[in-house]
């Protein structure tokens, strides 16, 4: 990478870096508070009553499960957001008439969802130590499908910024898709409480890897084979980049 | 070596407008050259195309000797673009904005600095710098787009009506800041609807309508066409009807507006206005000619259709 064109991805980055900063109270503070009221309710208060789940007490099981729901919704959010608004305010056009290579575009807005999703997993956990004494199995697996589900899920949510029209379209999704995969995703319960014909619809949902793999990093227990997890998320990541690319490269929706 | 070279370029829209019909044009180094037209006429659609804001249909842009399909990165670098329409984030600041540009084309950090510190006190914003851009007036607004776009040193400045809606003070400091640019060299083109303003700044100027180029030419040689002056006479008082041949005429009032022939001169309308008892109190050149001209050369080139 040239001189050039790291200064452009720097700038892009710390621009959005920036934005999500200085409107923290929007950002940052709400899924702290969120998290704060799962850990009492569903872990402290119903969670003593459900007793153990994948051998561990059920506050335990779900930390690692709502620090990645966490995760999933802030990089989403972050991207699909700004790259709207940056259309809608037109200032979008500041990079297009730029000589700023399309993978740089897309590597800088994914790479501000990014900064925020690992922002909001330290917050998160760290609110969760007040309610439980979060272990680590393997910090190497945490860290991979953490960087993972963040890149995979700030690109989804450029490709949604990139088709959107209106601000419901960026809402759309989370609300419809989003939501409803994260809560059947295994946040809260092993899969292997469902019956077996659920447990196979589970399998379809892409959610079910990212959080059972980050599980494994915390806890060593997992519904599915981690590494199966990984290369889901390589996968993934490679053919959503795809799309983006294409998207941006084309100019939809950006460029008449 | 030529700044701009377009040839042939068409730009049908989805829904089949057609807003590009094939336009050909040379801009040259060091010009300020003006493009004309009324709304609608293609002007934003030819500065969008060779800023790689819209795609185009056919033909062939090059900047500097750079294709816009095979070197658009290079062709990109060469451009500063000063929009139509606002065009930055509102909640950034005025320091943040012009910075991050420059990031864009790759300028350090230290430099885009300096340079934000240099045009926008050129430019009267040193002081706004930590404002939010939404809290500027509409003239510093133009005014940061004018920064924005010179953070990167372009060496073809293209500005879209940069002085709509600013007001005549404000426009006429833009107006030096922007003849001092192209004295160190800087090729400027520019879209305006004050063609006063075209007379004063531009040296070549093309007039675009309905998606083609009906005038290329130098302002002197498009102002020596003009062989019609008109003039505009303060009555002593409203008279109900007045006939006068040779001349096209206008009242209002008690103002009378006429065209006349440089070669008829004026003898003969004082004289048919002296014979219908009508005094004249005094008389002045209507100012706007080549508004005047651009009117007529629209008019007949869609009388041509």
């Amino acid at each position: 990478m040239n001189a050039q064109v790291f200064t452009a991805l720097q700038t892009i980055w710390i621009k959005e870096c920036t934005r999500f900063l200085r409107i923290w109270v929007q950002t940052l503070v709400p899924p702290a508070i969120t998290m704060s009221l799962y850990f009492v309710i569903f872990g402290n208060l119903i969670g003593k009553r459900i007793g153990d789940m994948g051998g561990f007490s059920y506050m335990e099981f779900i930390v690692p499960g709502l620090i990645m729901m966490s995760i999933i919704t802030n990089s989403y959010a972050n991207v699909s957001s700004s790259f709207f608004s940056a259309k809608f305010q037109r200032n979008i056009e500041e990079l297009l008439v730029s000589p700023v290579p399309t993978w740089v575009i897309i590597m800088g807005f994914v790479g501000g969802g990014v900064a925020r999703g690992l922002l909001i997993g330290i917050i998160v956990t760290t609110v969760s130590l007040f309610f439980v004494d979060v272990q680590i199995h393997n910090f190497g697996i945490i860290f991979i499908t953490l960087l993972l589900t963040s890149t995979l899920f700030a690109t989804a949510g450029l490709i949604n910024g990139i088709f959107a029209k209106t601000f419901d379209d960026i809402s759309v999704v989370p609300t419809f898709i989003l939501t409803p995969l994260t809560y059947l995703g295994g946040v809260f319960y092993s899969l292997s409480l469902l019956p077996e014909f659920w447990q196979m619809v589970s399998k379809a949902n892409p959610i079910v890897y990212m959080v059972n793999g980050f599980r494994y990093g915390f806890l060593g227990v997992s519904d599915v084979n981690y590494l199966f997890s990984l290369g889901l998320l390589v996968g993934f990541n490679a053919i959503l980049f795809s799309v983006a690319y294409y998207l941006l490269n084309k100019g939809t929706g950006i460029r008449a | 070596m030529q700044a701009l070279h377009i040839s042939g370029l068409t730009k049908t829209y989805k829904g089949e407008v057609q807003a590009l019909k094939g336009i050909d044009l040379t801009v040259e180094q060091g010009d300020f050259f003006a493009l004309l037209g009324p709304n609608g006429a293609g002007k934003s659609t030819t500065i969008g195309v060779i800023s790689a804001l819209v795609n185009k249909s056919s033909g062939q842009v090059s900047v500097f000797g750079h294709d816009i399909d095979t070197e658009l990165e290079a062709a990109k670098s060469c451009i500063g673009l000063v929009p139509q329409e606002f065009n930055f984030n509102q909640f950034e600041t005025v320091l943040q904005i012009v910075v991050n540009q420059a990031g864009y084309y790759g300028v350090p950090r230290a430099i885009a600095k300096e340079r934000a510190k240099k045009y926008l006190t050129q430019l009267d914003l040193w002081e706004k710098r930590n404002s939010p851009a939404r809290t500027l007036s509409g003239g510093m607004k133009r005014r940061l787009m004018i920064a924005r776009s010179l953070m990167h040193e372009p060496k073809l400045l293209i500005l879209d009506e940069p002085t709509a809606g600013v007001d005549i003070e404000i426009r006429r400091s833009m107006w030096q800041f922007l003849e001092e640019i192209n004295k160190q060299g800087v090729t400027i083109i520019l879209t305006t609807h004050y063609l006063e303003e075209a007379e004063m700044l531009c040296r070549n100027i093309a007039i675009i309508d309905k998606g083609v180029i009906v005038e290329n030419t130098t302002i002197k040689a498009l102002l020596s066409k003009l062989n019609i002056e008109t003039f505009i006479l303060d009555l002593a008082a409203e008279v109900p009807t007045i006939q006068l041949t040779g001349v096209e005429f206008r009242i209002n009032g008690t103002e009378l507006e006429i065209d006349v022939a440089k070669e008829d001169g004026l003898n003969q309308v004082f004289n048919q206005l002296t014979e219908q008892g009508i005094q004249v109190m005094s008389m002045r050149n209507k100012a706007n000619r080549l508004e005047e001209l651009f009117v007529r050369l629209v008019e007949s080139g869609r009388g041509e259709e």
